[in-house]
């Protein structure tokens, strides 16, 4: 690694004035970012670490019944504690390894937005509200393709506010080295209709899957999905699987993941 | 470099750190505690499992700024008080649960931390738990053996043979 | 009741008290006061021209002790080839240069090309961030296939081709032809044997020293045979004599063959200890490890198997691209053809089998041995072809195989090997009471109710172990011979120490070892211990490899052990006032036959150390022998192996449902280290079949690079207990070695990567997959999707 130094803020306001330092990088769980300093494909001058930051953690109910999850709460603290998603907390406790999920935060992970990451998945597909220390983004908006989010240089994710589906669940068909999501499907049901967010397969990162979502939101059944397909073009092709297969286990997921909806 | 106070296995320590100096090299070079290993540089194998705090993490992917004031504790501090090899120590030598050693550390921090959280793990269970845990010489079977004998399971009643 | 002491019981391992205590000293705890680091610049093309090194800047960054390139190392030897193989013209295989730092040119990514040595780890990488390397990529051959077409682009431009060796081997051409000519059926297929990664746990470090008061150097490193490293390096790449170099091996985190051979890092370490004056640590990293440690397998094969009309094999035929990589490690040339060639008639009586392999350099990182080394491939292809066979002719697979198999012993295959004993029958009964194949179809219809397809597998392998008679190997081109040896040294108060020249890195020697001395000499187990991977403290070995450590080195110190109890016996008569001849040595207790006279082993002992009553003028004092054991010729395990899979059509993705192995290792010191080797073999042969693939592109850039993308064998990818038996029950000891034990190190790998793959296809076939006649390793879940989707 090359030589930094780390701050350790306690609290938020703290922490945005010391991004402000000249190539100054925020640290959340850093498991994903500490292997890329180890390879020396960062060079950051400060790290700032929002591990010490308690108001970003946690999970609770906010008053017009979302569930808010503080950006640095750690996945295994979102498996615990996020029950009231289902389909949210089954993600957050097949992330990783417990090790991994100890470390790895729900922000760090958003504001990485690595194409074959879980979370992704399902902020866009319960249609999730960002917050960070400056202003609220939809999902919807957030997400900019691989590794890219609309966050601004120096900006932290200190929250994520999610609306709590009827049904849900993430079905992820984990590619066999990483672990990490091949493809990775979730599925939200709300009142209005239904959301499908597909992670690990597209080029351009996680997407919605409208054409199955509108046929859910007809019938919410597996074999609604019966008959869809999503374009092989487009989709990540490497050692692990061609751009077809992931395009074929968009299907497969997505019906599974209807199936196993609670 | 700034300076950084733990615990780690019950004594407290300190020592003057970089900002980029890992817990692991705390570990394994400032206090020369080599128990801890290494043995990857993605965050994959586990072989560098500590408790920090009481829940295991990454040693290699976390720095040792970040545990200034934690509870650390390491393969080092495993044993009974009295020297004796705990429950678990006992269970993988028992059971064959290891070959070179070199995973091991990282196993059987792992296997604490599981056993905490879930004190009789299914089978499944545990395999699940070890998806962080290389070991490329037992092929698991007589680690995840041990991890079920030391939560006090039957393993004679369920393994085939 | 099984013993609980000596051989055949399963005391303990006493090794396992440091590890579970992180008490363990393995290369990287070492830490040699005032040391400096190393790091390697390694080449991120595939080929290229090294046109100017300029380390002009490099070396005033702070921290740098000093930079090394190819020039510093012009004036030593390169690392060499232990194995000698001539091609089918008669004619040497082509040898090109290895030099420890690249020089003219990098052969492929990781190459390494200059070095920094510095105060920290950190300083070195910077400074080596302040080299300006001007390196010209070349086009890079990856593919075998292409490297040997005409005017391909040469790994080295000094030979005439890519083609190492071509090499013939077996049955004559002419009789083999009229064996293929007179089939009722020949089976053919063509399959890949993939590249893999051996990834021990614990990547290699080098720490070297020097002495300037007495010149002598040490080098401490990973190593799974200190004195191979040392006559290897000592003699042909640094000019350092014996008596001045010492190579330690302390505890090593798991070999399997990629810490067999001998690196430049090792010798770098050595050569630059002496020229910067202090010691130089090397650590390698997982990422560096994937281009730098020796990979292994990565054969293309095309294998045809001739039958009678009586579905008797007549002829076995195949021909192999073996992938050596840029250079030739230590023993690359050997895995393809002695240790691959040689297993070719597997446990079949086919009369004319013949092989021929073609060795090629490609532009990728050196392939030598790992985990079975050149049989796992022989019995893949060899097992294939035969359930392949099986299902073209509508035959049962297991008769098949039964209706073929060796049952006299001893006997001369037509690849010159002579199984000296067997029971192949033995082991497939076991094979098949433990899969139980009347419950299958239940159990297959169970799957099929829950949307997969079920398929059994079975497979049968031979292995030749116990490496090796020197005699035979170096006829076959062998530079070394394969011999171990053994020091007992019986201490005055009866306790012993016993050098031995194999090397322990998860074997559990520590333990295993002295059940055997214990067991003869009939004295308590903690009373011995065993001292090894040190060339100081023991007198010669050649490790521990090919299963090789009891069968070889453990005969050695039962021969040791043989001389010191014919050495007490003449004490213990002297002492008892009797004839030796009639010294009885029972329980640690030398009686005189017939009588109730008897002295204590530690009685003897001390009168062999004070020798106040003592037959001086007959023997010498002092109770210490060595003896150094050749082996006969090798031993040959053999196993029925068998594993149910499930298949989701819906996602490609295969999961083993079951699996069984019956092994015949003929004696078993250690039942429960011997079921834990097969274990991990089966684990690392399951990796190879479903998950495992070190792969390329076609530029030669590594793209399984680390556990991102290599993906290795996790605990859930293993089959539950109450599904999984590992069986030895079988046992055809070993007619030629004292302990009449064969070796169980390599079994599983060799045997179940066969057994999971016949799994699949007959899973694919029982689905309706019938135009599904073979998928190439790792069997991944896009594969098999790809496979049954036509895509």
């Amino acid at each position: 690694m090359y030589s930094f130094d780390m701050e350790r803020p306690t609290s938020v306001a703290d922490a945005v004035k010391a991004l402000a330092r000249d190539e100054a990088q925020p640290l959340g769980g850093g498991q994903t970012l500490i292997p890329t300093l180890k390879q020396r494909l960062a060079a950051p001058s400060v790290l700032v670490s929002l591990s010490g930051i308690a108001e970003m953690k946690g999970v609770c109910k906010t008053d017009d019944g979302r569930l808010s999850i503080g950006g640095g709460t750690t996945h295994a603290m979102v498996a615990r504690n996020a029950g009231d998603i289902p389909g949210l907390a089954s993600l957050a406790a097949n992330i990783g390894d417990p090790a991994v999920r100890n470390r790895g935060t729900i922000g760090g992970s958003l504001a990485n937005n690595d194409p074959s990451a879980c979370y992704p998945a399902a902020a866009l597909a319960t249609g999730a509200t960002v917050i960070t220390n400056s202003r609220e983004i939809a999902a919807d908006d957030y997400f900019e393709g691989m590794f890219a989010t609309a966050l601004e240089e120096g900006e932290i994710i200190t929250e994520i506010r999610i609306p709590v589906p009827e049904k849900s669940a993430y079905m992820k068909f984990e590619q066999p080295a990483s672990r990490f999501a091949l493809v990775g499907v979730f599925v939200a049901k709300f009142s209005d209709g239904v959301r499908v967010a597909v992670t690990g397969a597209s080029e351009e990162g996680v997407f919605r899957w409208t054409e199955a979502e509108e046929a859910l939101s007809a019938n919410f059944a597996p074999e609604a999905v019966d008959g869809l397909s999503v374009s092989g073009d487009g989709m990540i092709s490497d050692l692990h699987g061609s751009g077809a297969y992931r395009a074929h286990l968009v299907g497969v997921m997505t019906k599974r993941a209807v199936a196993a909806a609670s | 470099m700034t300076n950084v106070t733990m615990t780690v296995n019950g004594k407290s320590v300190s020592g003057e750190v970089k900002g980029n100096t890992l817990l692991t090299d705390f570990l394994r070079e400032d206090l020369r505690m080599t128990g801890t290993h290494v043995g990857c540089d993605t965050s994959q194998c586990g072989a560098c499992v500590v408790h920090v705090n009481g829940e295991a993490v990454k040693s290699c992917t976390m720095f040792a700024a970040e545990a200034d004031g934690a509870d650390v504790t390491t393969i080092e501090g495993m044993a009974n008080a009295d020297g004796s090899l705990n429950v678990i120590q006992q269970a993988f030598q028992e059971y064959h649960g290891l070959q070179c050693g070199f995973c091991t550390p990282g196993m059987v921090m792992s296997a604490a931390a599981l056993l905490k959280e879930n004190p009789k793990p299914s089978e499944a269970e545990v395999r699940d738990y070890l998806e962080g845990n290389i070991c490329r010489c037992t092929g698991y079977h007589n680690i995840v053996k041990a991890i079920m004998a030391a939560s006090g399971q039957d393993v004679a009643a369920v393994a085939a043979e | 009741m099984p013993k609980d002491h000596g051989i055949g019981a399963s005391p303990k391992r006493r090794e396992d008290v440091r590890f579970l205590t992180g008490a363990g000293n393995y290369t990287d705890d070492i830490n040699i006061h005032g040391q400096a680091y190393v790091h390697f610049l390694r080449s991120d093309v595939a080929h290229g021209t090294i046109k100017s090194i300029d380390t002009s800047e490099a070396e005033k960054m702070p921290g740098v002790v000093k930079i090394f390139t190819g020039a510093d190392f012009e004036g030593v030897g390169g690392i060499p080839c232990g194995w000698q193989v001539t091609d089918k013209d008669g004619a040497p295989m082509k040898e090109p240069a290895h030099p420890v730092l690249a020089q003219g040119k990098v052969r492929h990514v990781g190459d390494p090309y200059a070095a920094v040595v510095a105060d920290s780890l950190e300083q070195a990488r910077t400074a080596a961030e302040a080299i300006v390397a001007d390196i010209e990529e070349l086009p890079a051959v990856v593919d075998m296939g292409k490297a040997l077409e005409p005017g391909a682009t040469k790994v080295h431009d000094d030979l005439d081709d890519n083609l190492c060796y071509d090499w013939l081997f077996g049955t004559d051409t002419e009789t083999t032809q009229a064996a293929f000519e007179s089939a009722a059926h020949v089976t053919t297929l063509e399959l890949v044997n993939n590249r893999l990664v051996a990834n021990p746990m614990e990547p290699r470090v080098a720490v070297g020293e020097f002495s300037r008061a007495n010149g002598e150097h040490t080098l401490h490193t990973t190593s799974q045979n200190p004195h191979v490293i040392r006559l290897l390096m000592g003699a042909f790449v640094l000019g350092i004599p014996e008596h001045k170099l010492r190579v330690v091996a302390p505890d090593v985190g798991g070999g399997f063959g990629t810490k067999i051979f001998h690196y430049a890092e090792e010798a770098f370490c050595t050569f630059a200890a002496k020229a910067c004056n202090r010691p130089v640590k090397w650590t390698s990293t997982r990422s560096e490890a994937f281009m730098s440690d020796a990979h292994g397998r990565d054969h293309v094969t095309k294998i045809e198997l001739a039958l009678d009309k009586d579905n008797n094999f007549i002829g076995v035929r195949t021909d192999t691209k073996a992938n050596m990589g840029a250079y030739l490690s230590t023993f690359a040339s050997s895995v393809p053809t002695w240790l691959h060639g040689t297993l070719m008639a597997g446990n079949y009586k086919t009369p004319a089998v013949q092989v021929n392999v073609k060795a090629v350099f490609t532009n990728t990182v050196p392939v030598d041995a790992y985990r079975g080394a050149g049989r796992p491939e022989a019995t893949f292809q060899l097992e294939r072809v035969i359930d392949k066979a099986a299902r073209e002719l509508n035959v049962d697979p297991i008769r098949l195989r039964r209706q073929n198999f060796v049952t006299e012993f001893p006997y001369e295959t037509p690849v010159a090997v002579a199984y000296d004993t067997g029971d192949y029958h033995a082991t497939m009964d076991k094979m098949e009471e433990l899969i139980d194949i009347p419950g299958f179809a239940a159990r297959r219809a169970a799957s099929e109710k829950n949307g997969k397809l079920r398929g059994l597998g079975i497979n049968c392998f031979i292995e030749a172990c116990g490496i090796a008679p020197s005699n035979l190997v170096g006829q076959l081109g062998a530079r070394a011979g394969l011999y171990d040896a053994a020091t007992v040294r019986v201490n005055a108060t009866g306790s012993i120490s016993v050098m031995v020249g194999a090397h322990s890195h998860g074997q559990g020697h520590e333990t295993v070892f002295p059940q055997v001395v214990a067991e003869m000499l009939g004295i308590d187990e903690s009373m011995i211990d065993i001292v090894h991977g040190d060339t100081s403290k023991i007198p010669f070995g050649m490790g521990t490899y090919g299963s090789r450590s009891l069968a070889v080195c453990g005969s050695a110190m039962v021969r040791a052990t043989e001389k010191i109890i014919n050495k007490a016996k003449k004490i213990a008569g002297h002492m008892l006032e009797a004839s030796d001849s009639d010294i009885e040595l029972k329980d640690g207790q030398f009686s005189v036959a017939g009588t109730d006279k008897s002295v204590a082993w530690g009685d003897v002992t001390l009168a062999a150390y004070v020798p106040h009553n003592y037959p001086l003028e007959d023997i010498e004092p002092g109770l210490e022998e060595t003896a150094f054991y050749d082996p006969a010729n090798f031993t040959y395990p053999a196993g029925a192996y068998a594993c149910e899979v499930e298949v989701d059509p819906d996602t490609g993705k295969v999961t083993i449902e079951k699996f069984v192995s019956a092994d015949d290792f003929g004696n078993v010191v250690n039942p429960m280290i011997v079921e834990g080797q097969v274990h991990g073999g089966i684990a690392q042969g399951i990796g190879q079949a479903l998950l495992e693939n070190c792969a390329y592109d076609e530029n030669g850039q590594l793209l399984s690079a680390s556990y991102m993308d290599y993906a290795m064998p996790r605990a859930d990818d293993i089959p539950h207990m109450e599904s999984y038996v590992v069986d030895h029950s079988c046992q055809t000891p070993c007619t030629h070695n004292p302990l009449g034990v064969k070796g169980c190190g390599e079994a599983g790998a060799i045997g179940s990567p066969p057994t999971v793959v016949n799994a699949v296809i007959d899973a694919l076939h029982s689905g309706g997959h019938a135009h599904v006649s073979h998928i190439d390793m790792p069997v991944t879940p896009s594969r098999v999707w790809a496979a049954i989707n036509d895509q």
